[in-house]
Order: structure tokens, then sequence, then C-alpha cells
């Protein structure tokens, strides 16, 4: 920031007026912030997608707090979102960590390690489900000629869950990777020699210098976690299409059935709702947290 | 972000052998099913049923790669490229005037802009699918491209108006008052000094915005209904339905949907990167 104290002079050195911000504006409030709106009116409504919707009161507000799919539907997305924090943040410190050293293989390895994100996530779940596939996936194959069985993974609902889990991880721990391999990089080579110097192991070096130096990031894909695994839907509906039964039934994948497979949108927007004002609020603490800012500085030095 | 970085100074000289163990083992997480997935497309469909998953194919074949693009693929491929086209077209010009406005501008709207930029960042594309169903039914654009191109720009724009704020505050006062003293208006001043000199965010913006649209699924899911206007991931979806048992086929298309991304990596890896840390959680 240069700018702060000076003041507009005249028409020529003049500031940019609201109206270069209007078009954007207008754009985002039509198709998002409206619909925010719509969606809260239209969970006090019956719709199934053609008619005019109908006012209904507190009708699918009651359904929803009685409704003990919806209930299990968000145990699994919580469930869901702490396995994927649990299970991709150590993986994605620790890779991030050890990527951002000098040693040119570590450059090489890493150039590998970023494959899977030039997939989609259609692509991701559509490749998953074919490996995983029980009759023809080589999955099943090779867990048959181990004589371990069927190998019909996403047939349970463990199995299923564990799938949904790992599937998410392969997709996204690279990408966090990249977070922290940058935030590793920010952190000043000094502190290493002087710990060294001290004496201090490589243990002690990470605990003392590498994680604190990388709170920031940290928080950051945290958040950025957080809020992907409770809006996760592209695989679910690809790879166990919430099944096996509703087992894998996660909150957007419910509303998505309850929508766009049963056609009944009221209710679908009172479930769509609840996700709005989870999600919010988690990622209103995100800005809180980190500031973009800090989102900012993880990515310099990429 | 446009700093040019350093090496940070080699520091640990001993190798760590635990480290580079796990390092492995995540290779090998990586690399295997994307191994048997090449190896899965080069097969014939007699050889895929019989042979070991793991090795080499004896009599590789490009069939199922024909047979990928014969069941339509290439029309996929034109509707994601229109869309991202599009996406790509207004996401740069709207957040590109945006940013211009919130960082020149000293009003209060601006400053409202930009909160609502911040806590737009929040609203998931999940959440709101079934008013922006009933806005898009409204325009009477059910069943378009436009109707993919027109959300999915509006998602992606509050990432984008973050980026080039940062990149557009980097610019300094001088330039602008060089441009005033050349008598320079406003729009001048935005096409020849703001948007040159933002050039790398801009790039970010555009690769950023790319992204969304290319690997965008739940917009077209909702918002598409005819077959030949599918993009490439509902494309993948849809043959996952029809020829689920055929998986040599079903990983070709897989692998054909990659190859853009792909050149995309090795013409433009710093504007990837940069555009993929943008995309955060997605």
């Amino acid at each position: 920031m240069t700018t702060g104290t000076r003041r507009p002079r005249g028409p020529a050195t003049g500031r940019p007026g609201a109206v270069w911000a209007l078009p954007g504006a207008l754009f985002f409030a039509l198709f998002a912030v409206v619909p925010m709106v719509l969606v809260a009116y239209l969970s006090f409504t019956d719709w199934d997608g053609l008619a005019t919707p109908a006012p209904t009161g507190l009708d699918n507000w009651t359904r929803l707090v009685a409704d003990p799919v919806m209930r299990q539907a968000v145990v699994l997305s919580l469930a869901l979102t702490a396995a994927t924090w649990a299970v991709q943040t150590p993986i994605a410190l620790l890779l991030g960590v050890w990527a951002a050293g000098p040693q040119r293989n570590r450059a090489v390895l890493s150039a590998v390690f970023f494959f899977p994100l030039l997939l989609s996530s259609a692509a991701i779940a559509v490749l998953w489900k074919s490996l995983l596939d029980p009759n023809f996936g080589p999955v099943a194959r090779i867990s048959d000629a181990l004589g371990m069985g069927s190998g019909n993974i996403l047939g349970t609902s463990t199995g299923a869950f564990t799938a949904v889990v790992f599937v998410s991880a392969w997709q996204f721990i690279p990408l966090h990777a990249l977070l922290y391999q940058g935030g590793a990089r920010q952190i000043p080579a000094v502190l290493y020699q002087a710990a060294e110097v001290d004496g201090a192991g490589r243990l002690l070096r990470f605990r003392h210098i590498t994680l604190p130096q990388l709170r920031a990031t940290i928080t950051t894909s945290s958040v950025l976690m957080v809020v992907g695994a409770l809006t996760y839907f592209d695989t679910v509906l690809i790879l166990t299409q919430g099944g096996p039964g509703t087992d894998t039934t996660i909150v957007p994948y419910l509303m998505f059935w309850t929508g766009f497979r049963g056609y009944e949108l009221g209710y679908a927007s009172a479930i769509a709702f609840t996700l709005v004002v989870v999600a919010t609020t988690a990622s209103l603490l995100m800005v809180r947290l980190t500031g973009f800012g800090a989102m900012r500085s993880t990515r310099e030095g990429m | 972000m446009n700093r040019s970085s350093a090496p940070p100074a080699p520091r640990r000289a001993r190798a760590n052998p635990l480290a580079g163990l796990g390092a492995a083992l995540w290779l090998l997480v990586v690399a295997v099913p994307l191994y048997a997935m090449l190896v899965a497309t080069l097969r014939s469909r007699p050889e895929y049923a019989q042979a070991n998953p793991l090795t080499p194919p004896t009599r590789p074949t490009v069939d199922n790669y024909v047979r990928a693009i014969e069941n339509g693929f290439l029309g996929f491929v034109l509707n994601t490229v229109l869309i991202t086209a599009g996406v790509v077209v207004l996401v740069v010009f709207l957040s590109a005037t945006v940013g211009y406005a919130l960082v020149r501008s000293r009003t209060r709207f601006s400053s409202g802009v930009f909160r609502l930029f911040l806590l737009g960042l929040a609203i998931p594309a999940q959440a709101v699918i079934i008013p922006v169903l009933l806005i898009i039914n409204q325009l009477g654009l059910n069943d378009t491209l436009l109707a993919v191109i027109l959300p999915t720009a509006a998602f992606a724009l509050p990432v984008c108006v973050l980026i080039l704020t940062g990149s557009m505050r980097d610019i300094s006062e001088e330039l602008y008052e060089a441009m005033a003293l050349d008598g320079a208006g406003q729009l001048r001043a935005f096409v020849q000094l703001v948007l040159p000199l933002s050039r790398s965010g801009l790039a970010t913006v555009a690769v950023y915005a790319a992204l969304q649209a290319w690997n965008g699924f739940l917009f077209p899911l909702i918002l598409i209904t005819s077959p030949e206007k599918r993009p490439i991931t509902l494309g993948l979806y849809e043959f996952q339905g029809q020829y689920g048992t055929d998986i040599p086929g079903l990983l070709s298309a897989v692998v054909l949907s990659a190859i853009p991304i792909l050149l995309l990596y090795l013409v433009a890896r710093r504007s990837l990167v940069n555009g993929l840390m943008g995309v955060g959680g997605k």
C-alpha cells in the first residue's frame, strides 16, 4: 500500500469510481448472493422443480430435525471431515517439508507426486471405481490371486467409507504437500543453523522450528481440508453413490439425492441451507484465523 | 508472489533415510495406480480379462483409445473447451475491473464489495445449486453451455479478485502519477499500466478459472441435460454408467482427459501451480 494518505486530486488523476466494481459485483451477487437468500426461502416451501414453490412453513425443518438419514449424513460428514484431516495433514506436512529440501532427487520425486493434480475429481473417481471394481478391477484380482477373498471393498460400509477417505487423500495430499513445501521454503535457514550450533537433533529442530514456523500454513491447509470435506460430492456420487445403502450418504450427497433424484427441492433446500451455515462458519473462521494475507504468503516462493 | 525466490541455502547435508523411505512409500501409492491405469489402456479387452494387472502388455494396442473417441469423447472435449474459454474471458474481465476498483478507489462501496467477495469465498456451490437452477430456468438458459459458464465464472470470482488485488497493490503510486501527467484517463491507466503490470496475477487468475471450468462437475450435472452438450467430466461419469465393464476403454477416456492439463503443466508450470494453490480444497 503506497497510497495511504494521498487525497484524490483533479479529475485526471482521480481514482476509478464504483462503476468499475459494479459489473463484477452484480454478476457475483446474481449467481452467489441471491441464491443464498433464495435457498433460505425455498427451505420453507414445497417445490418439485416445475410448479411454483408452495410455502409450507416449518414443515421441511421439523422433518429435517427428525430425519434419521439426515442425522446419519451429519455424523458421516463429520466423520469424513475428521478422517480427512487426520489422514491428510501428517502425510502432506511431512511430504511438503521433505520436498522443500534442496536435494535434486527430492525435486524429481515431487514432480511425480504432483501427477494426481492433473486429473479432475470426476476422472479420479472413475479411475478408482475401475481399479476397485469387484469383478474386473485390478485390486480385486490381485487380492483374489493372493487368496484374500473377493475384494469387494465398495460393497461393505467400512470399506466404502475407507475408500472415500483414501481416494480423497490420493487426490488432495499433493495439493496440501505443495502448500507445506511453499511454507517450509519460507523458514529462514539461520534458524536451523543456530539450532545445529546448539546441538539440536533432527527431531528437536522439526518440533521446535519447523512446526511453529508452519503454523499459518497448517491453519490454511486445515481449513481448506475441512471446508473441502464438508462439501465433498463428486467422488461420493461416482465411487459409492452414497452406498452401500446410505452408509456413505454425506450431507451434500443427501441434498443432491433428495433434490435431483427425489425432486423434493424444498426439503433439499433445507439440507443445503444447513450446509451453507456450517461451511460459512468454517470459512469465516478461516478468514479470522489466517486472514487472506496468510493465504497469499503460503503461495510465495513457489 | 512475484518474488524470484533465492534457493534456500543447503542446510541439511546429511541424508534422512526414514523420510526417504516414507517418500518412497508415497511414490508407490501415487505411481502404482497410475501405472496400472496406463497398462490397462494398452491391452486388448480379452487380454485385460486374463493378464496380471501389473505386468506390461504383451501386444500393446491403441484400440481402447479409438473406442473412447468413437463413443463421443471429442465432443465432450469441444464442450469443455468452449465452457473453459467462456469462463476465462468472463473471469479475467470481471476480476480485473473489480480488482482495479478495489485497489484504487477509496469509496465505502468498494470496501463493501471487497467484503462481499471475502464472504463469497465461503459459499459452497453445492449449497446454492438449487436456486442457481431456478435462476438459470428463469433466464431461459436451461441446457445451454452458457448455463454452466455463468455460475462457474461467478464461483471462481472471489479467489480471482483476491489474487488480483494482491498483485495490483504492488503497482506504485508514482506510475499512476506519471500516467496522469501524460493526461491519461482511468481507462488508459487501466489498459496501459494496470493490466501489463499485473500480468503474472492475470495469468494465475486465467489458469485458476480454466481449472475450475475444466474440472467442474456439479453445475453441468444439474444444468445440462442433452448428451451432446456434456463436458468431459460429465462424459466420464456417463461412460462409467454405460460402459462400466469396459475398464480399458473407460480408463483410456480418463487418460485422454488429463492430456490438456498435462500440456499446460509442461508449458506453464509456474502459473499452473499458482492457479492450483488458489483451487484450495476443491
